[in-house]
């Protein structure tokens, strides 16, 4: 097989605590494009991989300043402009009454941003991914921590890569095809 | 690690999870509930009762939109009746989900990671069923989107001074957000459902809802940072929606309802009776799906401290209301205290007070709390007790207030039963379905409280 056709090359850990040592391990010898699979959150895993910062919280803050202040907006523009009311001789912004719906509107909007911000930044959905490709792939949402060095890494070669992913001492290793 | 294990076995409580699982046995035990029990009488049974409650809530709402409320007993001066009730009650229900899920998650309470799951399926259920009753209680429910603020023809605009126009804000965001924090914890069981289930269309149905999850380390860091910022959000959400509810009441100035009292005590009671459902649910069904090594002894013992918790804010609350009805030398107040006591629906009152707070006090007494037939029971009284508040509330204030000449008897008419029934059914056949169809416990958050999910940075190359 040429090398586009080839995703990458995958090992299989039987541990929480070997998969972050051999991506710390991978990220210390110089491959940049890694990735690794877990069946639940592992603390220091993305740190390991070089992943540091995300942007989802700054995601959800501007959802909920838009959702508050559209919230309030919407209240100000029909209270003091298109609707005008006069209720018990209130002033026509009558602020302190407009506190809960923006207080909603911005749990509503941040809280939509934080899930969908989400969503979208780890490209889902996504029904296609070449890792399903790999049978025993199946087991990483239940008892097996996979890494994946990416053959458009600078430093991937076929087989320098899986020596080195040998020394590792994983259960497996395999060709991802694309 | 060696220490770490030894905690469970000096403490003197139940360890979270029973000890011997691994990752295997977690997932293997909770997503066969759902891929491969096979489906008893029992379910069946059951499940064309609820169906049937559920029906018979169609049919009641169906008389209802051909007749309007009239054929409710609400009049004038009791408008609100059982439809209000009602709703405060199953809303109040849906509050002990979200708590779950979220205030003790930023709690960084690990017990919880068994029971949030169908709390908060718990929660979007109860919300739905809430939702049904102001909607139908308008009057003309196809005119119900008129609550909306929206460009219109008419150049109308809803009033944002009204406590009304508040809760449809309020519960309505309230129902979008559980119903996103409960589908955003379930992808990473949705993912192990897909590579675990054999029927072809149970894989692509499963594939389909978990969108392609495939437990990157990125998507797990960026999963993670929007749960727990969910989880904030939903914090002061849950607390303001029965605020909001209260708001209802305290903005008016009927007697027994112009209190500033009223949003912790909503607040306390919504928790209240939450968590007595969490507990009638609970202990039922990890007795029929063996899942005493998940929702141990120390859960059920942990909801009851809370449900004693808060049912003595819940009793402060009644103190103090009876104690302004005294000390604000106010005669309406004083003779709303007087009425509760020797009014027409003073037989209510007594049994809200044995229920609600006479009752539940045995549950100071261990052998309770960690008795599940006793605390089943407990927690159904508890359920009572909060359904006769919020009647105490809207009814007995209602039918006497200011002027003698207006008072009047509300007596609920078998309509109204029949909805209230109906809403318990179809609550009920939505957890029936639920419990089959979906993990009803989170199985990756469980496999994160084993010890072996723990890790620590490797010496040679941790900066």
């Amino acid at each position: 097989m040429s090398e586009s056709s080839i995703y990458g090359l995958m090992a299989e850990f039987d541990s929480a605590q070997a998969l972050v040592d051999a991506a710390h391990k991978t990220h210390a010898a110089g491959y940049q494009k890694i990735d690794a699979y877990s069946p639940f959150p592992v603390e220091g895993l993305a740190e390991a991989i070089g992943f540091h910062k995300n942007r989802v919280p700054l995601v959800v803050l501007i959802g909920g300043l838009l959702g508050g202040l559209s919230g309030y907006g919407l209240q100000y523009w029909v209270a003091t402009i298109t609707y005008r009311t006069n209720v018990g001789g209130r002033p026509y912004h009558s602020w302190p009454s407009f506190i809960i719906v923006t207080f909603e509107m911005t749990i509503l909007f941040a809280g939509l941003s934080a899930v969908f911000g989400m969503l979208a930044l780890n490209g889902l959905p996504m029904p296609y991914h070449p890792v399903f490709n790999v049978p025993e792939f199946a087991k990483a949402s239940e008892n097996k921590f996979f890494l994946v060095v990416f053959s458009t890494d600078p430093k991937y070669d076929a087989s320098g890569t899986r020596n080195f992913l040998q020394g590792l001492s994983p259960s497996m290793i395999a060709e991802v095809p694309n | 690690m060696a220490t770490n294990l030894q905690i469970p076995v000096a403490d003197r409580r139940a360890p979270v999870i029973a000890p011997g699982h691994t990752f295997s046995t977690v997932t293997e035990k909770i997503s066969n509930i759902v891929l491969k029990r096979p489906i008893s009488l029992g379910w069946i049974v059951g499940f064309l009762i609820m169906f049937s409650l559920t029906n018979m809530l169609a049919m009641a709402l169906g008389y209802l939109f051909i007749k309007g409320t009239g054929i409710w007993g609400i009049d004038i001066p009791v408008g609100w009746g059982f439809a209000i009730v009602n709703f405060v009650w199953w809303i109040g229900i849906g509050h002990a989900g979200t708590l779950i899920s979220a205030i003790l998650a930023l709690l960084r309470q690990t017990w919880r990671n068994s029971i949030n799951r169908f709390a908060e399926a718990m929660t979007l259920f109860a919300v739905a069923c809430a939702g049904i009753f102001p909607l139908v209680h308008t009057g003309r429910p196809w005119l119900a989107y008129w609550l909306f603020p929206y460009p219109n023809t008419m150049n109308y605009w809803p009033n944002f001074r009204s406590p009304l126009v508040w809760d449809v804000f309020a519960v309505s965001t309230y129902g979008t957000i559980s119903l996103v924090f409960w589908f955003t914890g379930l992808i990473p069981d949705l993912a192990t459902l897909r590579d675990r289930a054999e029927h072809p269309w149970a894989q692509k149905i499963y594939g389909l809802l978990a969108m392609g999850w495939r437990g990157s380390a990125r998507h797990w860091h960026r999963y993670e940072t929007a749960y727990l910022l969910l989880a904030g959000l939903s914090t002061p959400l849950v607390l303001s929606v029965h605020t909001v509810v209260s708001f209802d009441f305290a903005v008016g100035i009927v007697p027994g309802w112009h209190t500033t009292i009223f949003p912790p005590y909503f607040v306390a009671g919504a928790i209240y009776s939450g968590f007595a459902m969490v507990l009638c649910l609970a202990i039922p069904i990890r007795a029929i799906y063996g899942l005493k090594d998940f929702i141990t002894e120390r859960h059920l013992e942990t909801m009851a401290k809370v449900m004693l918790a808060t049912g003595l804010i819940v009793a402060y609350g009644y103190g103090m209301e009876a104690f302004m009805g005294w000390y604000s030398g106010s005669k309406t107040d004083s003779f709303l205290l007087w009425n509760r006591l020797h009014g027409p629906y003073q037989l209510s009152y007594f049994a809200l007070l044995a229920c609600n707070i006479g009752i539940p006090q045995v549950l100071w007494l261990r052998k309770f709390r960690v008795s599940t037939g006793w605390l089943w029971l407990i927690s159904f009284v508890v359920l009572v007790g909060m359904w006769l508040e919020r009647f105490i509330i809207v009814v007995v204030s209602l039918s006497r207030d200011f002027v003698n000449s207006s008072w009047g008897m509300y007596y609920p008419t078998k309509w109204d039963w029949m909805t209230y029934v109906g809403t318990i059914g179809m609550f009920l056949t939505a957890m029936w379905l639920f419990v089959r169809i979906l993990p009803m416990i989170s199985i990756f958050e469980l496999r994160q409280l084993l010890p072996e999910a723990h890790t620590h940075e490797p010496a040679e190359v941790g900066k």
